[in-house]
């Protein structure tokens, strides 16, 4: 589905370009937007998009894919890379790509309605001389502009699994709340080895080591599950479950490079978890989800039991399953 | 814009960082958006005021700016309801520096209370955060939690209800608890894995157990040690335990006053217990299993000096405690350890006036059943130890 939707935004652009040899020359970004100290009240200040809509990217606005994304309540997410064609990207192994100062991350958030994608919000990570800022844009009801929202908001919306919730648009403190790391804002999505290696070619003109090597998350079925379910933690969970991120408290690191059983959850007991802990002893018991407690706060949509904190109205049946079987098929002790 | 900018107050306080605003913020519609956008906005040395009444909000509030003051009118005056709150780990979330939050309240969060994490110099002067329905194990944990941060400074503060604990101070160093009340939490006062900690003349009543001092293993800060509990009221702490187990409080006993679990160098002085009929003053290892090569689980270098302590174990919560009763000729004396210790180094030392009994343990992490019950064999307290560098900087205070 995501895929599907990127070769769709992939298709727009070619489209876009062809189309563009008639009319004005090609929409650019707006690169002094990016790097001035300003915040715009709109998205469309930036210039990522050809169209008010939010739809088309400007020239040099790069489509991409993660292999195994975040869930975000089951949202079609469409995002797009920007680099100023002055500098480069470079990779950092397997680790996030290293985007220069004037780079862009922009990333929409949208539900279908109908046989109309809707767009909820657009969140943008913006590379200035003095280090990242994560700004949060809401669309407003006629899909014509979105607005900063540094307060977040909620929206109603319907889930794929046919499910009404509230929508939680995060405010731009909760932005950091995942994107912080060591007290300054980071990117947490691009990572070389979560990115495919066809598309790392054409966009820095090689394949870092160590690229590509979480499973795609369409392909967790026949994937070895502690790759699947590691790479699931990872992505959803390692941006704050490290040391220097939100939750380095809890001594729990889900990173897909910690190799410490313990340290990633097995036999560990809680910390802080109060009643997320759900009567529980350990975060993980091999071979025993239910007495797991990160299967029990995944798999719950409670405030103060519920894992994520951020930006969940709506357990990930899938996530929980593929973790379920991870902790499932280890030895039990 | 919602930024007011306060022309008298500029010109009167030209000397002080320049152009510090105030803004104001009244309760009523939209109370989440105004309230969080005026945290988003400030900037180093405004004041954010919250004008009286009662703040429904749906979701957490978070404050990421150093050097700002967040005032209400009053413990009772202000009040931050997160009743209906739909999303977020805690009611307030502070990750700069500088803060100082005052006399305005928190209540019903569904998770934690207010959480500073990484906040360095964060002052908290009368904030009351209360679960409004009593003890339950649905409560969140913490009521007051800064973790992560150097220099802290909890004054004339008010916590009831939390499931674990009321202040919790965790993975920190120079802090300072007092003037606090800590009422039926599961938890009064929690020190854990921190360092130069002072809590004083607190009053912690009717909760599980009253004031607590913990290391345990597996945490990034380990280690804690060097924290001084005086001059505190510590009674009448007889609530159910209604913490969710899995957690380490979950197993406090109903009736513990103050407890030192593992720790380097802690000293209890000073205090009046009175029915805490568990144990008045506990000093015990850590109990589990664990797998953390650089942790110490003994308690060392721990001194319980002159208290004003009732008969002691009256009601103990114990498996044989009819048969330890009778030992001991109806009540357990006040000063209880687990007997186990570190050969390496000095353990215990009790003032000559108070009375104690060891459980004598044979190995760490035993359970009671292999219980040996006798007097307590530990030596009298030694040289007086310095306190210096000890609790939250002098300088706080003005903040106060």
């Amino acid at each position: 589905m995501i895929r599907h939707v990127s070769i769709l935004a992939a298709a727009a652009v070619t489209l876009a370009i062809s189309a563009g040899v008639h009319a004005s020359p090609p929409p650019v970004v707006h690169d002094w937007v990016i790097q001035s100290d300003k915040i715009p009240k709109k998205l469309s200040e930036f210039g990522f998009f050809q169209d008010w809509r939010g739809r088309e990217p400007s020239m040099d606005v790069v489509p991409y894919r993660l292999n195994t994304p975040l869930f975000s309540d089951g949202a079609t997410k469409l995002r797009y890379v920007y680099v100023p064609d002055t500098a480069v990207a470079k990779a950092d192994g397997p680790g996030l790509l290293q985007l220069p100062v004037g780079s862009a991350l922009i990333k929409t958030f949208a539900f279908e309605e109908g046989d109309e994608l809707r767009y909820i919000e657009t969140r943008v990570l913006l590379h200035r001389a003095d280090g990242w800022v994560a700004l949060p844009y809401v669309w407003n009801e006629e899909q014509t502009e979105a607005t900063l929202a540094l307060a977040g908001a909620r929206r109603e919306v319907t889930t794929p699994y046919g499910e009404r919730i509230s929508y939680r648009v995060p405010n731009k403190n909760q932005c950091k709340e995942c994107h912080g790391l060591n007290g300054a804002v980071t990117p947490i999505g691009p990572k070389a080895r979560n990115i495919s290696a066809e598309w790392l070619k054409a966009f820095l003109g090689e394949v870092p080591e160590g690229a590509d090597t979480l499973p795609m998350w369409e392909d967790r079925e026949t994937a070895d599950p502690a790759a699947a379910a590691r790479a699931y933690l990872d992505v959803n969970c390692g941006h704050c479950h490290r040391q220097g991120a939100t939750a380095s408290n809890s001594g729990l690191d889900l990173r897909w490079e910690n190799d410490d059983p313990h340290a990633f959850g097995v036999n560990k007991r809680p910390v802080a978890a109060g009643r997320g802990s759900g009567g529980l002893m350990f975060d993980i018991v091999p071979g025993n989800p239910e007495a797991s407690i990160l299967v029990y706060r995944m798999a719950s949509d409670e405030p103060g039991v519920a894992m994520p904190e951020l930006g969940k109205g709506t357990v990930h049946e899938e996530g929980v399953d593929v973790v379920e079987r991870w902790i499932a098929g280890m030895p039990a002790k | 814009m919602i930024r007011t900018l306060m022309v008298a107050t500029a010109l009167a306080t030209l000397a002080s960082p320049a152009f510090a605003e105030t803004i104001t913020v009244a309760p009523g519609e939209d109370a989440q958006d105004r309230l969080q956008e005026a945290l988003i906005l400030a900037e180093p040395g405004d004041e954010i005021v919250l004008e009286a009444g009662r703040f429904g909000l749906t979701d957490g509030l978070s404050l990421d700016v150093d050097g700002v003051v967040l005032r209400g009118a009053g413990m009772n005056a202000s009040v931050l309801d997160f009743s209906a709150q739909r999303g977020a780990g805690e009611g307030l979330l502070v990750t700069s520096d500088n803060v100082t939050l005052r006399d305005f309240a928190v209540e019903n969060p569904q998770g934690d209370g207010i959480k500073s994490k990484g906040a360095d110099d964060i002052v908290y002067s009368g904030i009351r955060v209360t679960w409004t329905n009593g003890p339950a194990a649905t409560n969140g944990a913490y009521g007051i939690y800064p973790v992560e941060s150097t220099h802290i400074l909890i004054d004339g503060c008010e916590v009831s209800g939390a499931s674990d604990a009321g202040i919790y101070v965790g993975q920190s160093s120079r802090i300072t608890v007092r003037n606090s009340t800590a009422r039926s939490n599961v938890a009064g006062i929690e020190i854990e894995n921190s360092r130069k900690a002072i809590v004083e003349l607190n009053y912690v009543t009717q909760n599980t157990g009253g004031i607590l001092v913990f290391d345990l293993p597996g945490l990034p800060v380990k280690n804690g040690g060097e924290v001084l509990v005086r001059n505190n009221l510590v009674a009448n702490n007889t609530t159910a335990n209604f913490a969710p187990p899995g957690n380490i409080v979950a197993s406090v006993r109903r009736g513990t006053g103050i407890m030192v679990m593992a720790n380097d160098t802690v000293w209890v002085g000073q205090n009046m217990l009175y029915d805490n009929p568990t144990a008045p003053i506990m000093v015990i290892a850590y109990p589990l299993a664990f797998d953390d090569p650089e942790y110490n689980p003994y308690p060392r270098e721990i001194s319980v000096d002159w208290n004003i302590v009732d008969e002691g174990g009256t009601d103990p919560q114990f498996e044989g405690a009819a048969q330890l009763l009778a030992a001991f000729g109806g009540a357990l004396p006040p000063v209880m350890w687990d007997g186990l210790e570190d050969p390496e180094m000095t353990t215990l030392m009790v003032h000559p006036d108070l009375a104690g009994w060891s459980v004598n343990l044979p190995k760490q992490g035993a359970g009671i059943e292999a219980a040996r019950p006798g007097p307590l064999d530990a030596g009298a307290i030694g040289q007086p130890i310095s306190i210096e560098g000890w609790g939250a900087p002098e300088e706080m205070d003005a903040r106060l």
